[in-house]
């Protein structure tokens, strides 16, 4: 067990001018449960394949406790990987796959024979331990893929979206699994997914990237609570943040059509010393309200579709007011996303009226797309 | 009692979608419904028989006396059958050097000429599917380029050098040789198969702690087993039955001369025994068939799946 350390870690894929991964800073902790979180192409997996040592670090070091792993080959970091296609050995037995590594250095048979039984008992594989891969099913390989890691017991645990290629259900319950298995174990673990959802649900902490920078680094909920900038904003939560550029008008509101939200003095003072007089604003789908039409400040929408999910029911719709236009040109995405009670959804095709709820909306600067604190 | 497994829980709810077929399923199957039909049969068992009545006729010959082989075609024996050993008696025992002096020279010649070109070629096949190394492609297209050079036009240099290294008229020659004008295409090849197994399988491996060694001998050679029988049964039946080569290098020395050389010998240089070609080119063919028939079975399909998914 030990911590996890990315100092300034930089990857350029030759041929390439922007780099892949860029000074990543990551301190992760002992026993701590990080994980990797972005869209396809922000760098995630070149993030842990530099751990693993699988891809090279042009500049910077990587750390694994106090040794300075930055330039050892994979074998030498005392890692585990899981990979997203598995890559189990298809030419040998579930205990022989498990056992590979440890044969490799050289441990005598009887310790490999009860560390794979153990792992295996664990993972409720032990009627499967003389089969070979292609007479498992897909949740099974993946757990073989996860046995593998464990028998090891080494210092650090790489997961490298090892859920992608399950089927939606398995995914949700392997999921709770790895999770508390990882707790159980307690052996720090880098995983990298490109589902917020899992990030969300797994994580201890959840790192942000886009293009090979880190947004973010913190709790799920602090995540979800105080996103540090526009992007993070809009990745994190599902369904997304609804997110616009609001004008701001005399006496402390922004605007945007019939829209109008108050903005905290903080905030004000901040924007005008950009020099702005525009502010971005988002707001979670359960901060809309609906309220009567002749309300001030509520946003006429549309509903184009209701997702009835029985706990909740999400309101999808575009602007309908008569500043619907310039509505739909200042909003990050062309739907309003709104949270309604279940038993009282609208119907399709039907004209609501939408409140942002007071103090419960993110500002975010025009120019840098940073939060702005309240 | 016995106890049957359980067979396995399909969800109700994947099992009513119906799934889509790919592409290539939808292909596969529209081959597979042309390829069964009763016209294909047909034209395969036309095909088969036509194939097969050369051998026969061989077949029958070997065992005809010189002097029907002589005056009257094959088939004329179904109705005149007539038996005899003479023509493997005279193959086998009927020269100065025993016939199976060659036969053992054949094997010598066609073992290490089998597994030298295979043994460098898995080696090279790995340095330039698995370690990036400056230079690597060009050098790859360099050496699948040698396939161009015809080895007709490599026989007198070889033979020169041959010379010079004073290795002439040794099983040496041919064993460089062949595995020389084998390298090339059996490097290619070898590179594809290793090409085809999936990358993380490697890199599992290197994470599992395995260097190059036990990467090569641990997870890969296993995997490429098919591979290198196929090319084994190529390269064997090339060498079994190269004369060109063997000629050119060995010819001259009878105890280093192979069965091919000793065949076309047997013939005469005006081919005034060319009866009894018959009966050496069926003691000729038995070792290359035994090694097809003991080595078909690693044509297995399939070996790598289950490793990875997606």
């Amino acid at each position: 067990m030990a911590t996890v350390t990315y100092d300034k870690a930089t990857r350029v894929y030759p041929g390439q001018d922007t780099p892949a991964v860029d000074s990543l800073d990551l301190a992760i902790e002992d026993g701590e449960f990080l994980v990797l979180v972005g869209p396809s192409g922000c760098g995630k997996s070149t993030s842990l394949r530099m751990l693993a040592g699988l891809e090279e670090v042009d500049a910077g070091s990587i750390r694994i406790g106090e040794r300075d792993v930055t330039h050892m080959p994979p074998k030498d970091r005392d890692i585990a990987m899981v990979f997203q296609n598995y890559a189990l050995y298809p030419h040998m037995t579930v205990a022989a796959n498990m056992g590979f590594a440890l044969k490799i250095s050289g441990t005598p048979k009887a310790e490999i024979q009860r560390r794979v039984l153990e792992a295996a008992k664990l993972l409720d594989l032990v009627e499967y331990l003389d089969r070979k891969p292609k007479a498992l099913s897909g949740g099974q390989r993946q757990r073989v893929a996860m046995g593998r890691a464990i028998v090891r017991e080494p210092q650090v645990f790489l997961m490298d979206e090892p859920l992608s290629n399950l089927d939606a259900k398995l995914r949700v319950s392997t999921r709770t699994q790895i999770a508390s298995l990882q707790r159980r174990l307690g052996i720090t673990t880098v995983y990298v997914t490109h589902d917020q959802i899992e990030a969300m649900t797994m994580g201890d902490r959840v790192c942000v990237l886009k293009d090979g920078l880190l947004q973010q680094v913190d709790t799920p909920l602090n995540l979800y609570d105080t996103p540090a900038n526009v992007f993070v904003a809009g990745f994190i939560g599902s369904p997304a943040m609804n997110i616009a550029t609001f004008d701001i008008i005399e006496g402390g509101r922004a605007k945007l059509g019939e829209a109008d939200v108050s903005v905290p003095r903080s905030v004000l003072t901040k924007v005008s010393d950009e020099g702005s007089d525009l502010v971005t604003i988002g707001f979670r789908p359960e901060s809309l309200v609906p309220v009567s039409s002749e309300d001030v400040g509520g946003i006429p929408v549309t509903v184009d579709v209701v997702e009835e999910l029985g706990s909740d029911a999400f309101v999808y719709g575009h602007p309908a007011g008569p500043k619907a236009a310039e509505q739909t040109d200042r909003m990050r995405s062309d739907t309003v996303i709104a949270r309604v009670e279940p038993r009282m959804a609208p119907a399709k095709g039907e004209k609501i009226v939408l409140k942002v709820r007071e103090g419960e909306s993110h500002f975010f600067s025009v120019k840098t797309g940073e939060r702005i604190p309240q | 009692m016995t106890t049957t497994p359980t067979p396995p829980v399909v969800p109700a709810d994947t099992a009513a979608i119906p799934r889509q077929l790919t592409a290539a399923e939808r292909r596969a199957a529209a081959a597979r419904a042309k390829l069964s039909s009763p016209w294909a049969s047909a034209v395969a068992i036309v095909i088969a028989l036509v194939w097969t009545i050369p051998t026969i006729g061989l077949l029958v010959s070997s065992f005809r006396p010189q002097q029907s082989i002589n005056t009257s075609g094959w088939w004329t024996w179904f109705t005149n059958p007539e038996f005899t050993f003479a023509n493997y008696d005279e193959v086998l025992f009927g020269a100065r050097e025993s016939f199976s002096t060659y036969f053992i020279n054949s094997i010598v010649i066609t073992l290490p000429a089998v597994v030298i070109p295979i043994t460098l070629a898995l080696l090279a096949a790995y340095a330039f599917a698995w370690i990036d190394f400056k230079g690597r492609d060009i050098l790859f297209v360099a050496v699948f380029a040698l396939q161009i050079v015809p080895l007709q036009v490599a026989l007198i240099p070889l033979m020169q050098q041959y010379v010079r290294w004073e290795i002439a008229g040794s099983f040496w020659t041919v064993w460089l040789s062949h595995s020389i004008f084998a390298l090339p295409l059996a490097t290619f090849l070898l590179h594809n198969f290793m090409k085809d197994i999936p990358p993380s399988l490697v890199e599992a491996a290197r994470v599992d702690g395995a260097g190059h060694v036990k990467i090569f001998f641990r997870v890969l050679l296993p995997l490429l087993v098919p591979a290198i029988a196929a090319f084994g049964i190529f390269q064997f039946l090339w060498v079994w039955n190269d004369l060109l080569v063997a000629l050119t290098f060995a010819g001259g020395t009878p105890n280093v001369a192979p069965l091919t050389a000793r065949l076309a010998e047997l013939a005469g240089s005006r081919g005034e025994a060319w009866h009894l070609l018959t009966a050496g080119a069926f003691v000729a063919m038995i070792v290359p068939l035994v090694v097809f028939l003991a080595l078909q079975r690693y044509f297995v399909r399939g070996l790598l799946s289950g490793g990875v998914k997606g």
